[in-house]
């Protein structure tokens, strides 16, 4: 599972070996990802609760407009809404823009932020202090993600096993998905109803 | 010339088992767990070569200790033989391989294929990695894929074994027979979810666990009794990692350069101590075993003796606990022994036969 040399790794070998440059980017991990503060992206994740309660009022609203989206049309509304979600979500979360967001089931951590995307709890690479493997300055998402979705009244949906991510869905409106999916959903029920009654 | 091994097909080492009620897989390592049996796997140091016999040499070693063998999918990030070759090599030759799949190299699409691949090649067991990241390796500027993770990989081969299906839904016509594992390490934080997570491994597919190396047993102790709890240890087979510390200044190179693996105070202390710490590292690792084989719910060990493999069969042998069991190992069978016996004959005594003299004593 791992390797036990003791002091010289192929890995360190292999970072002498290259050629000595006066440019060294600033800040940058293997993964070309990381920021100086992740001030927002915690205290998100510190007020997972309201957020909670925030995002569920707000999805209702969302479906409440939903004659007005169609009316419109999906697909014109998609533009403006994808830029405020990436800029909104991008500032709160740190969001990559999956598409198929779980932040509710992932303590309001981000798991797209994790470098390996993650999506179904921590690797076993976790240091002791907590932080992330491949970004030593990083809290662990799934390390964070733990400790939001305590906070929150459906925090056991950390439990749930996420499918793999749908690479064709990257850079589109998770917020009108499930706004859209959700309506289907209503007008089926409401539809099996009607017969049933009718019945 | 033998009387056939318990766990051998009659008609040949490298065919499957018959398969048995309850079982999902027609492997070695399945059906030592069920019997109740304490099973033992290892880890093969894959070769930076393309000569199969550094891989028949390496497991040779193994023979007759362990239950199977852990083909390890460029552990670290580090380049060598694929799993899939080693497994390739390896059953042919009988061994019971574990193959582990790590989500760092391949995207779904190559993963199913191996899948297929693998369980075609007479593989039982399949152990669901996520894989180092691939700064910890040789290759830092390889590109990560992380397709799947190791709960989605754990369910996709579920579904493959079980519904026959692809992950689009698409049908197979025979699908793979395997006994799923999974690795947990519940010596990295968050430990209070680590043992929630096993449940949701389990959920997901794992049938078995091997966990990362432990060094310390108070914290897997407590890590085993919130499974138990849980009633996590009646749905999985929990296989502990041990293995032996080559010296004092390795378990300190290992602490603060591979994450994950949390080596306490108190070992390196007795490592310094010790006047052989070579022999001091492999007595630690045998005590560890002796006090994780009493642990309730432990299944079994997964020795991972990296470059020190020849102490594997030390190991298993002085702790005991095979408790007198013999697991499976290659033996030559009675047809080979006649041709090597013909063979030596040919080569070594000195019979000369031209074509003359056979024309000659053929009439």
């Amino acid at each position: 599972m791992s390797e036990q040399q003791p002091t010289v790794t192929q890995a360190t070998l292999v970072k002498k070996a290259a050629p000595k440059s006066d440019y060294k980017p600033a800040d940058v991990s293997p993964q070309r990802r990381v920021q100086r503060t992740f001030a927002v992206r915690l205290w998100s994740i510190r007020h997972s609760r309201l957020l909670e309660w925030f995002y569920s009022r707000f999805a209702d609203v969302f479906l409440l407009l939903h004659p007005l989206w169609k009316g419109i049309g999906y697909g014109r509304v998609e533009a403006p809404v994808k830029f405020v979600e990436k800029r909104v979500k991008g500032f709160m979360f740190d969001c990559r823009m999956c598409g198929q967001c779980i932040l509710s089931s992932t303590g309001m951590s981000c798991p797209m932020n994790c470098p390996k995307q993650l999506r179904n709890g921590p690797c076993g690479g976790v240091r002791a202090n907590g932080n992330c493997e491949v970004e030593p300055d990083m809290p662990c998402v799934w390390v964070k993600a733990w400790e939001g979705s305590r906070n929150m009244v459906h925090g056991d949906n950390i439990l749930t096993v996420q499918k793999p991510v749908d690479q064709s869905l990257r850079e589109t409106s998770a917020w009108l998905r499930v706004t859209a999916q959700a309506a289907t959903a209503r007008e089926t029920t409401q539809k099996a109803q009607n017969t049933g009654a009718s019945a | 010339m033998n009387a056939r091994q318990r766990d051998e097909n009659p008609a040949g080492i490298h065919l499957p088992l018959d398969p048995l009620p309850g079982h999902t897989s027609r492997g070695r390592l399945e059906r030592v767990l069920r019997r109740g049996e304490f099973a033992v796997t290892t880890e093969l140091n894959p070769p930076d070569s393309a000569d199969p016999e550094d891989v028949y040499n390496r497991a040779k070693i193994f023979d007759g200790w362990v239950d199977a063998i852990n083909a390890v999918d460029a552990s670290g990030a580090n380049c060598h033989m694929s799993s899939v070759g080693i497994c390739a090599l390896l059953t042919r030759m009988g061994y019971a391989p574990i193959m582990q799949i790590a989500c760092r190299d391949k995207n779904r699409i190559a993963i199913q294929g191996d899948v297929l691949g693998g369980a075609a090649m007479g593989v039982a067991n399949m152990l669901c990695l996520t894989g180092d990241g691939v700064q910890a390796g040789d290759q830092p500027g390889a590109k990560p894929v992380f397709d799947l993770d190791s709960m989605s990989l754990l369910e996709t081969i579920r579904i493959m074994r079980d519904n026959g299906k692809f992950l689009s839904g698409r049908k197979l016509t025979t699908p793979p027979q395997v006994f799923l594992g999974a690795a947990v390490n519940p010596f990295a934080p968050p430990y209070d979810f680590r043992p929630i997570h096993l449940g949701k491994k389990i959920a997901a597919g794992a049938q078995f666990v091997q966990t990362q190396y432990c060094f310390d047993v108070p914290m897997f102790k407590t890590f085993m009794q919130k499974a138990r709890d849980l009633g996590h240890t009646e749905k999985v087979f929990i296989l502990c990692g041990v293995g032996p510390l080559a010296s004092a200044k390795t378990a300190k190179w290992i602490r603060s350069n591979v994450p994950g693996i949390h080596i306490p105070e108190a070992v390196i202390k007795r490592l310094e101590g010790a006047q052989d710490q070579k022999k001091e590292g492999k007595q630690l690792c045998i005590d560890i075993i002796n006090e994780v084989k009493e642990i309730p719910g432990v299944a079994g060990v997964h020795v991972m003796a990296y470059r020190q493999e020849e102490y594997v069969a030390e190991i298993v042998d002085e702790s005991g606990v095979l408790r007198g069991r013999q697991p499976w190992q290659r033996e030559i069978r009675r047809d080979d022994q006649i041709v090597a016996e013909r063979l030596d004959h040919i080569l070594h005594d000195e019979i000369t036969e031209t074509q003359v003299d056979m024309v000659k004593t053929a009439h």
